[in-house]
């Protein structure tokens, strides 16, 4: 065993020294905590230094106390720096490995959609239910007298034949599905309180092959407004009012004179679609007129004191010109590249 | 409608550069939308020529040409090669010189052919648009004309007139003539009109024996309204219809047929009025008007036999039916070409009695549409009397004496239009001679009253029976280009309704999750029904449609499964592999051995009773709102670091799961079996006791069936009574922060114990202090009994009022693992 070296300043110069020189060389976390042990751990030269304390000279004590206490700050003073350092390098080194390729990273998403057509709908009726309108329903298989009598299409009459109409097996049961959503005016003024201003959105059937400008299935918005003193320039407010919402504040409506059995008078009416992509134009877009006084009547309101309007359109061919589609097969035939292009949003 | 314009210019001012788009915008702005435009596509040197000399010349294909030399009224004659050999040196005919063009557009150049240069060519009717024939060509002189060599053939036939096609409504029967037309355009654009009808009224006469015998009104309407009978004698029936009215027919879209018909028909177009021509010396006595008898025949123009229905109205002589009144007359009493005497029947039938055996016998025709739509009844003797006119003036006839009328008595009611209902009813304020001169100009009668105006509306328009109709023409005739847009304040609405938003909620929801929603149509066969209609083979009551489209598709479905399947079909043979579709749609679900519909239908203009309402709103099977969804393909597709993930039953489940929670409902999934669906991977879903409907794999032979792929996931439910069913004003739980102790259970049992029945078990057993508890593990083999699995459950409690300790934990485990000792055998695996 060698002689015990004395605390003397060149000693503990020495010793911190080595120890700083090995804290600095140390390139990783391991390292450093093997330099820790050589340097600041027991058997280290600054323990041993310290271990002289003992036999140090009470007189010196202080100083000398001074000096390994000095030595020990520095060097785990350098110690923590170098910690330090090499945790960020580790941590760098580590997020660097763990770098991907964003644009391959597995995905677990899968793309779903809404009908256009059920969008569509949906929008036009809030357009309605923020006015104060509801949205009534009503059924597809339906009887004939809401279909056709309480609307005013006599039995006889041409134009219950040229409704093209579905009916139901056998024929005697007068039972047919709805040509149109207006039987649901029927069953709203039936059941709702006076005065009433109601949407219908549902689906319709006529017994058209199905080609790019027919289907036999279709979607229409029906609305009426029953109240007092209602005018056709109350109508075409109206009509108007939803055209902007749907089209710009550009859109504006034109009515011209058309024959329908639940109306009279009675419009067909174009919209003039501001921002349509080929330019500004007029498009046809519906029906509508002052809600016919045998309808009412059908429905137990006296046409003298109350009366209203009442407006339809398809919403197939809303989509077709709003969005410009030219087949409406792409619409029924369920391919999902059809609807997953509008996503949620129509 | 077809409206040639050289014609309608007869009775309205039109000013002679118009084009088809003024004359179509002034009758859309009085009710009549636009259509078509017609014309004869035909331009250039189109000329008169007269055949100099020709010369056959056989050819090697057999035929014989003509190399012929016409004069078209220049200095030489031109050579014109011609295939047809129907004239004679010295006939007149049109000839299309090179530069001019055909409807084709084919135009004419000089070409060679056949060895010669054919400096043009020798028209055919066809080839003008004015007829069918083609073996020959037009000689002039058969329509009797012979005009100057070397005029224009395109305005000595009319040919530069044209014709605007509209859609007349069908209260518009009286702008279903040329009279009509052009008294509306007159409404239009303020020009002169003159009424072709305005004819001098005929003396009655009453030799020409005809009796009304209607034994039998349809609706308590009297069949025949008016009925004139005229005859011509020694009419050359044979002789050509004249050009022009060749060429207005044609663009009106009538086929020129004879000399009778086309005036027949002429007159027809003209006035509204359907005309029938009778050969006289056909007609066995007097005509006799009255209804068929059961099990009477006709056999009408056509050469068709018919039965006639009682309701039939008929046309009789004493040899029996000769007609069915107003829609086609008999083959016994025709004109042919050998007939001299003309019998003209101008009458006027009762709209619905036409319409009905129109439709009986699906012979809708010029006539029955007219008067299914109301023709004037005051115009018959007009009518009558123009076609007199055209038959002695084309046919040379001689007009009999004899003559017979059942002249209408017109007189309507007067309608009182009360002052400001006008104003009222439409928005726009119109002034007394507004209104006045509106309703004057449609033919009315307009008396000014102390409260307003008093109003006989015109024979020809019965549509008009009321105030409001009255306010329709004084807006129409004003223009609703006056009526101002004024949005009505509405009172304030509750929103949507709980069905309506909750529908919105479950297809937003499912869509927001990867599915994409389709709108199937609801036309099925049978065979789909009783596949997918019921769980349980049997057969299932369906609704039929009367006239579908496609026999195979003629019921109405009970599920959405058939459409979401045959949509996936298409989806997959276009290559879209993996799928994920859902439906939110009604379907129809009558009940066996129940019979739907009405007997009879209630009056359409008045309130039917409370028992008749409620008659009528159970006429119909039940349409609740259904949820669908299929499943094929990959849910994950195969990708870097990443195995595909197959469709299966585990995304049928977990979108019953997505369904539950949206809808904040309990849906219970238990063991099911469904005839369409794989017996081992079908569950029964259920709401209380309440079947709602069914998840599974389609049975995997099914699935090829239909074309697609073995592993096919679906799933049904109610939504209506899911919606019903969905929590109402939920209280809220207030959220406990305390830690939680989590514990795993191994509990082994006997295979056929259902993972789901445990799990109730040890929710029940564990107690309120059980916060959560899910399957984590399923083992079998080593260590385990024979026939038994382990199963591990990830259980999570906590305390609402402290820190719960693990012993407390362990107690509330130890508690259920009791239980489910006592209720299914189980064992604690150590």
């Amino acid at each position: 065993m060698s002689e015990p070296t004395p605390i003397t300043e060149p000693a503990v110069t020495a010793a911190v020294e080595a120890a700083l020189a090995a804290i600095e060389s140390a390139a990783t976390m391991a390292d450093l905590k093997t330099v820790r042990g050589a340097h600041l751990g027991e058997g280290s030269p600054l323990a041993a230094l310290n271990a002289q304390m003992k036999n140090v000279d009470p007189a010196d004590r202080a100083a000398s106390g001074k000096l390994i206490g000095g030595a020990r700050g520095r060097v785990n003073g350098a110690f923590s720096a170098r910690e330090a350092e090499l945790a960020v390098a580790e941590e760098q080194a580590k997020l660097a490995a763990e770098a991907v390729d964003v644009t391959a990273v597995a995905t677990r998403y899968v793309k779903g959609a809404r009908h256009p057509l059920s969008l569509l709908m949906e929008h036009m009726s809030d357009i309605f239910v923020g006015m104060g309108w509801e949205v009534a329903e009503g059924p597809e298989l339906e009887n004939e007298w809401f279909n056709f009598d309480a609307l005013n299409f006599d039995e006889d009459h041409p134009a219950r034949a040229m409704q093209d109409t579905f009916f139901i097996d056998p024929i005697d049961s007068h039972l047919l599905l709805r040509t149109h959503t207006s039987p649901v005016q029927i069953r709203s003024l039936l059941e709702r309180p006076l005065p009433v201003y109601v949407v219908a959105p549902g689906r319709v059937f006529r017994t058209d092959e199905l080609d790019a400008t027919h289907t036999p299935v279709f979607h229409q918005l029906e609305g009426i407004a029953i109240d007092k003193g209602l005018t056709m320039a109350n109508l075409r407010g109206t009509l108007e009012h939803l055209a902007r919402a749907m089209f710009g504040e550009g859109a504006q409506i034109r009515l011209r004179p058309n024959y329908f059995p639940f109306t009279e008078p009675s419009a067909e009416m174009d919209v003039w679609q501001p921002n349509a992509k080929g330019g500004a134009r007029w498009v046809e877009w519906g029906g509508c007129g002052m809600v016919n006084p045998n309808v009412l009547r059908a429905a137990g309101i006296d046409p003298d004191e109350y009366q209203g309007f009442a407006f339809g359109m398809g919403i197939e061919r809303t989509l077709q010109f709003r969005n410009e589609m030219n087949d409406m097969r792409d619409m029924v035939e369920g391919d999902i590249r059809f609807s997953q292009q509008f996503g949620m949003v129509v | 409608m077809k409206i040639p314009m050289s014609w309608l210019r007869e009775f309205v001012e039109i000013p002679t550069d118009i084009t088809h788009e003024q004359v179509h915008a002034a009758l859309v702005k009085v009710g009549f939308e636009e259509e078509d435009v017609h014309g004869f596509d035909i331009s250039g040197p189109v000329v008169v020529g007269q055949v100099i000399e020709f010369v056959g010349e056989p050819q090697s294909n057999g035929k014989t040409i003509n190399w012929c030399q016409i004069d078209v009224g220049e200095a030489e004659p031109r050579g014109i090669v011609c295939g047809a050999h129907n004239f004679v040196v010295g006939d007149k005919v049109v000839v299309t010189l090179p530069g001019s063009v055909l409807p084709g557009p084919f135009p004419i150049a000089a070409r060679k052919t056949y060895g010669h240069v054919s400096d043009g060519m020798i028209a055919s009717t066809r080839e003008l648009g004015l007829g069918d024939e083609h073996d020959g060509i037009l000689v002039l002189s058969t329509l009797g004309l012979d005009p100057e060599v070397g005029t224009s053939a395109i305005e000595l036939l009319g040919l530069d007139d044209f014709a605007v096609e509209i859609n007349v409504t069908p209260d518009r029967g009286y702008a279903m003539s040329l009279r009509g037309v052009a008294r509306e355009y007159a409404l239009s654009t303020g020009a002169t009109f003159t009424d072709p009808a305005d004819a001098p009224t005929i003396t009655e006469a009453s030799g020409f024996p005809v009796v009304i015998a209607d034994d039998a009104p349809i609706r308590g309407r009297a069949g025949v309204r008016a009925f004139v009978t005229r005859v011509v004698r020694n009419v050359d029936v044979t002789k050509p219809t004249p050009s022009w009215m060749i060429t207005r027919l044609t663009l009106a879209g009538i086929r020129s047929i004879s000399l009778t018909v086309d005036i027949t028909n002429y007159v027809m177009l003209e006035l509204g009025q359907p005309i029938h021509a009778y050969d006289l010396d056909r007609v066995s006595g007097g005509l006799t008007v009255r209804r068929a008898k059961a099990g009477e025949t006709l056999t009408t123009l056509d050469d068709k036999s018919r039965t006639l229905n009682p309701e039939d109205l008929l046309i009789t002589d004493e040899s029996g039916p000769i007609g069915l009144a107003g829609v086609m007359g008999g083959a016994s009493t025709e004109i042919t070409d050998a007939s001299t005497n003309v019998l003209i029947e101008a009458a006027n039938f009762e709209p619905i009695s036409i319409a009905r055996t129109a439709r009986r016998h699906k012979l809708g025709s010029e006539a029955s549409r007219r008067f299914e739509r109301g023709v004037d009844p005051l115009v018959a003797s007009a009518a009558a009397a123009r076609v007199v006119e055209l038959l002695v003036e084309l046919g040379g006839g001689t007009v009999d004496a004899l003559g017979s009328d059942l002249l209408a008595e017109h007189t309507p009611d007067a309608v009182d239009l009360p002052e400001g209902y006008a104003e009222g009813l439409i928005g726009v304020h119109y002034s007394a001679d507004e209104i006045t001169d509106s309703l004057q100009a449609i033919g009315a009668e307009v008396t000014v009253t102390d409260t307003g105006w008093s109003v006989t509306p015109p024979s020809w328009r019965p549509d008009l029976g009321d105030k409001t109709t009255l306010v329709e023409e004084v807006a129409r005739i004003v223009g609703y280009d006056r009526i101002p847009a004024v949005l009505p304040v509405a009172p304030p609405g509750r929103g949507l309704t709980r069905a309506q938003r909750l529908r919105r909620t479950v297809s937003n929801s499912l869509a927001a999750s990867g599915l994409t929603e389709v709108l199937a149509y609801p036309f099925i066969s049978q065979q789909s029904n009783d596949l997918f209609g019921s769980p349980e083979a049997g057969g299932a009551t369906t609704i039929k449609l009367a006239n579908a489209l496609d026999p195979d598709a003629a019921t109405l479905r009970r599920s959405l499964l058939p459409g979401l399947a045959a949509i996936a079909h298409r989806n997959v043979s276009r290559g879209l592999t993996d799928l994920a579709l859902f439906e939110v749609g009604t379907v129809f679900l009558p009940e066996a051995g129940h019979r739907y519909g009405s007997t009879s239908l209630p009056l359409g203009y008045e309130l039917p009773s409370d028992a008749a309402l409620a008659e009528l709103r159970s006429s119909i099977p039940e349409q609740p709102w259904h949820v669908a969804a299929l499943f094929l393909g990959d849910a994950v597709t195969r990708q870097p670091g990443q195995q595909p993930l197959s469709r299966g039953l585990a995304d049928a489940l977990a979108t019953v799961q997505q369904l539950a929670a949206t809808l904040s409902v309990d849906i219970d999934v238990v063991t099911g079996t469904h005839q369409a669906m794989h017996p081992g991977r079908t569950a029964e879903l259920r709401v209380g006791d309440h079947t709602v409907g069914y998840a599974g794999e389609l049975l995997p032979a099914l699935a090829l069936e239909l074309d697609l792929p073995r592993v096919v996931a679906v799933l049904e439910l109610d939504l209506t009574v899911l919606i019903t069913s969905a929590a109402v004003d939920i209280a809220a739980t207030p959220i406990v922060s305390y830690p939680a102790a989590t514990q795993d259970l191994s509990l082994v049992v006997p295979v056929a114990v259902q993972a789901g029945e445990l799990l109730a078990i040890i929710r029940e057993g564990a107690s309120e202090l059980l916060e959560n508890v899910r399957l984590v593990d399923d083992y079998r083999g080593t260590g385990i009994p024979e026939s038994h699995k382990s199963l591990t459950f990830a259980l999570r409690f906590r305390a609402s009022d402290r820190t719960l300790t693990q012993a407390e934990a362990t107690d509330a485990k130890n508690a259920a693992v009791a239980l489910a000792g006592e209720r299914v055998g189980a064992e604690l695996r150590e």
